[in-house]
């Protein structure tokens, strides 16, 4: 597959990301159970009449694909691409809500329209009166992976030159307490907090003067064991010309479950002297955080550098080259991800 | 008839998420749809459905909505001429 | 651009009209429709809607999976599954690791039959259930009946999501990333989409009319249809019968309006020209369109006027299935993928039912009785919410 250019890396986390200026430098720790994130002021990104409907994945979804294509000096993608784990689940939970407390009686369609998965990807193109191609990606934490593959396939087979490209996922407010319920119950459950953010990224075919990393590698995979993951990755890595030893930061998506043994697998193995990295103790755990784990790794090429707060080990590097993500949930919807510079 | 108005302008207001409209930015013969107030189809469904829930009136077909929410004025006159509620 | 043709050589389908490619296509071809009162869902509407069920119930779908009685299918994934199943079968695959096989499949309800159940009422014991809400669930189910371990992705798009997964597999094989996928779609009846469409006025109390002057709107239907693809080189490999080919896709947003399709059909419009465009054909050598045609006053206008912006006076044979099955949303694209298939292999197209008058401002006539015709070309229309427009063309070399 050809690099894909990245011309702009967008994130509303629970963090303090949409400040250009700011690489986590100052973050926030959570004590809670969830992590919800910083919203700016929509009006900015959004007209009243515009945004009266949306709920929080649109509001997060629309504004950050707009300034994806501000800083990208991009008027009009050529595609449209997201995904998102858990869908607009607060207009999903309105919806049922009003089902059953009026016994399917006096319901208003605003809530179901805006319920469905494809609402924050059918947002942005109406936003923008984008007519190319537009479609949703919704498996789970390989979400934002999956919209990215079919960007890179696009890109690579020339059926785009520009994509927007990116995840959203929201906490809603009833069914995540349950989640939590649920998830507390398991024998080694999720450690950190439960999060929510939009993440969108402008992609082309043909470098930019405002391109400032590549995306030369993905792949997504259903299942792997903690006996295999590593010739899987090796594997990975010689497709793309790489060994273990040319990584200059793996980021990994930890959580503090039973399967972060499939991370530390690597950590002990191939990876042992390589900078490792973790994040979602700072975005919280949610279907599309490793999209703020891609963040991450596009602004360390760009910026040379790694926050303290995302270390694991106190290996470092003079330069950043190649970045390497691996993220999993549950030992499932696994995804490798490189980041280069170009 | 005015309180009616009143009451239908606040209605419309919280049913529509129109959070930076207040009942006075709302003219008894403003136009609701296209290039007054901006309302489209959604709208008009919530509208059908306020008209059931609060007034006892059930519209059918949507087209017949068109008819009935030209205005607050012409919406209000409707609602006492057929209301049985 | 890549050479590789996209074979499809299985084929499996639940729906209203049959619980298996022979059942539908005898439906198909004997005018049976599946259109009924609602029979496993309890709802205040059920008097005034009619919709296409799946006649059995997940008791007797779980029992055909071997499932123990404690599972946590939702009734989606269990459709799915029925379907896969069905689709490896007939594509006669042994060895699902002997080639680098994927898994695209599509959804737009999920779990959420079993979601409405116990949303404001979780215990510890319906708790385990949660998972089964996402869109990703019912997914992992099917790859883990089938032993599919590499690329599994699912997509929702509204109703035109299953056309999206057949799309996305066709480009992973010609591009050479996969040798053999499964691709389709499946969603479930839930009072969650019955009420949804009901507050957007356009179910129809009655049998649903596409194409008809006055249409009065869609009857819902629930189902699941998967078609394997495979590559050339395991087409050559092993020997495969093939049942068609996938010849053209094309994906366009109509950026119009959330739920509505624009006046002129704008994005259907471009969905049907980027189709043609990669199967390389002009519009005339279509045989048969199998059309979006859900019976609603929006839809059908505007995808005629679609199809007269291409064809002006001259539209090829076209008809709507969704008098037989009920709109099955995001599995309708695999239904009538499967559809297009059979019409290809047996000459045949299928009738719109119920139609009499046609719609004064496009004046075009669907086929309202089975017709024999040789067919080469067969073109298919899905249409969703949030603008997403989908066309497939399936030919029969």
């Amino acid at each position: 597959m050809k690099p894909c250019y990245i011309n702009s890396a967008v994130s509303i986390s629970a963090q303090d990301t949409l400040n250009d200026s700011n690489f986590l430098e100052n973050t926030i720790s959570f004590e809670g159970k969830l992590a919800e994130a910083i919203h700016p002021n929509y009006k900015k990104f959004l007209s009243p009449i515009a945004s009266r409907r949306m709920a929080t994945a649109v509001k997060m979804g629309v504004a950050a694909a707009k300034k994806a294509l501000e800083l990208a000096k991009l008027e009009m993608p050529d595609a449209i691409i997201t995904g998102t784990g858990i869908g607009c689940i607060e207009d999903s939970e309105k919806f049922l809500n009003a089902i059953l407390d009026n016994d399917e009686e006096f319901l208003t369609p605003t809530s179901f329209i805006q319920s469905t998965h494809n609402t924050v990807g059918a947002q942005i193109a109406l936003t923008l009166k984008c007519k190319g191609y537009n479609v949703t990606y919704v498996q789970g934490a390989a979400s934002f992976e999956s919209a990215v593959i079919d960007a890179q396939l696009m890109l690579h087979e020339n059926e785009a030159n520009t994509i927007l490209v990116g995840g959203t996922d929201e906490l809603g407010k009833f069914l995540i307490n349950d989640i939590i319920f649920a998830e507390e119950a398991e024998e080694h459950p999720i450690q950190t907090p439960f999060g929510e953010g939009a993440h969108f990224f402008s992609l082309s075919s043909y470098k930019q003067t405002n391109s400032f990393c590549a995306l030369k590698g993905l792949k997504i995979f259903n299942k792997a064991r903690t006996d295999t993951i590593e010739t899987k990755i090796k594997a990975f890595l010689k497709e793309n010309y790489l060994v273990p030893e040319d990584i200059d930061a793996v980021i990994l998506g930890k959580n503090g479950d039973a399967f972060d043994v499939l991370y530390q697998t690597l950590q002990d193995s191939i990876f042992r002297d390589t900078p490792q990295l973790h994040y979602k103790h700072l975005c919280g755990e949610f279907f599309t955080a490793s999209a703020f784990g891609f963040w991450i790794a596009t602004n360390i090429i760009k910026q040379q550098q790694i926050p303290d707060v995302l270390t694991l080990n106190s290996i470092a590097k003079s330069s950043y080259k190649n970045v390497l993500l691996y993220n999993q949930l549950k030992g499932q919807q696994h995804s490798f991800t490189l980041v280069t510079s170009c | 008839m005015d309180a009616l108005k009143k009451e239908l302008k606040e209605s419309i207001i919280e049913q529509l998420n129109l959070e930076d409209f207040s009942v006075d930015d709302i003219a008894d013969d403003d136009a609701l749809f296209g290039d007054g107030l901006g309302l489209d189809s959604i709208d008009a469904l919530e509208l059908i459905v306020m008209l059931d829930k609060d007034y006892g009136i059930k519209l059918t077909d949507p087209n017949e909505g068109k008819a009935v929410f030209v205005s607050v004025e012409v919406l209000a006159k409707y609602i006492t001429d057929n209301r049985t509620k | 651009m890549s050479k590789n043709r996209v074979a499809i050589t299985g084929m499996g389908i639940i729906s209203s009209i049959g619980n298996s490619v022979e059942e539908n296509l005898h439906a198909l071809l004997n005018n049976k429709k599946g259109i009924a009162t609602i029979v496993n869902i309890e709802t205040q509407h059920k008097n005034e809607i009619k919709v296409g069920e799946v006649s059995q119930t997940n008791k007797e779908l779980a029992k055909s999976l071997d499932l123990d009685e404690k599972h946590n299918y939702s009734r989606t994934a269990l459709l799915g599954c029925v379907a896969a199943k069905q689709a490896i079968k007939d594509a006669n695959i042994k060895d699902i690791e002997a080639f680098k096989t994927g898994l695209i499949s599509a959804t737009s309800v999920g779990g959420m039959d079993l979601t409405e159940k116990h949303f404001q009422n979780y215990n510890e014991e319906s708790r385990k259930l949660i998972n089964s809400h996402h869109a990703v669930d019912s997914t992992e189910k099917i790859a883990a009946l089938l032993g599919i371990t590499d690329f599994t992705s699912t997509i929702s798009t509204a109703c035109s999501s299953a056309a999206n997964a057949i799309m996305l597999g066709a480009r992973l094989i010609k591009s050479g990333q996969l040798d053999r996928v499964i691709v389709g779609g499946t969603d479930g009846l839930a009072k969650f989409t019955i009420n949804g469409f009901k507050t957007l006025m356009i179910l129809s109390d009655t049998h649903c009319t596409p194409f008809d002057a006055n249409r009065k709107g869609l009857n819902l239907g629930e189902a699941a249809a998967y078609l394997v693809l495979e590559s050339d080189v395991v087409v050559k490999q092993e020997k495969k019968t093939v049942l068609g080919y996938l010849a053209g896709y094309g994906n366009a947003n109509d950026a119009f309006h959330q739920t509505a399709s624009s006046e002129n059909g704008e994005g259907a419009y471009f969905s049907i020209t980027k189709a043609l465009k990669i199967a390389k054909l002009n519009p005339e050598h279509i045989n048969y369109i199998n059309a979006h045609g859900t019976a609603t006053p929006n839809n059908d206008l505007s995808e005629g006027r679609a199809l007269k912006r291409i064809y002006g006076n001259s539209v090829p044979d076209f008809s709507s299935t969704k008098a037989f099955t009920g709109h099955t949303l995001a599995a309708a694209g695999a239904i009538e993928a499967v559809y297009s298939v059979l019409a290809l292999q047996n000459n045949v197209m299928f009738p719109n039912l119920n139609f009499k008058t046609a719609i004064p401002e496009l004046n075009i006539t669907p086929v309202t009785k089975l017709t024999k015709k040789p067919l080469a070309y067969v073109l298919s229309n899905s249409f969703g919410f949030g603008g997403n427009c989908s066309t497939l063309i399936f030919s029969k070399k």
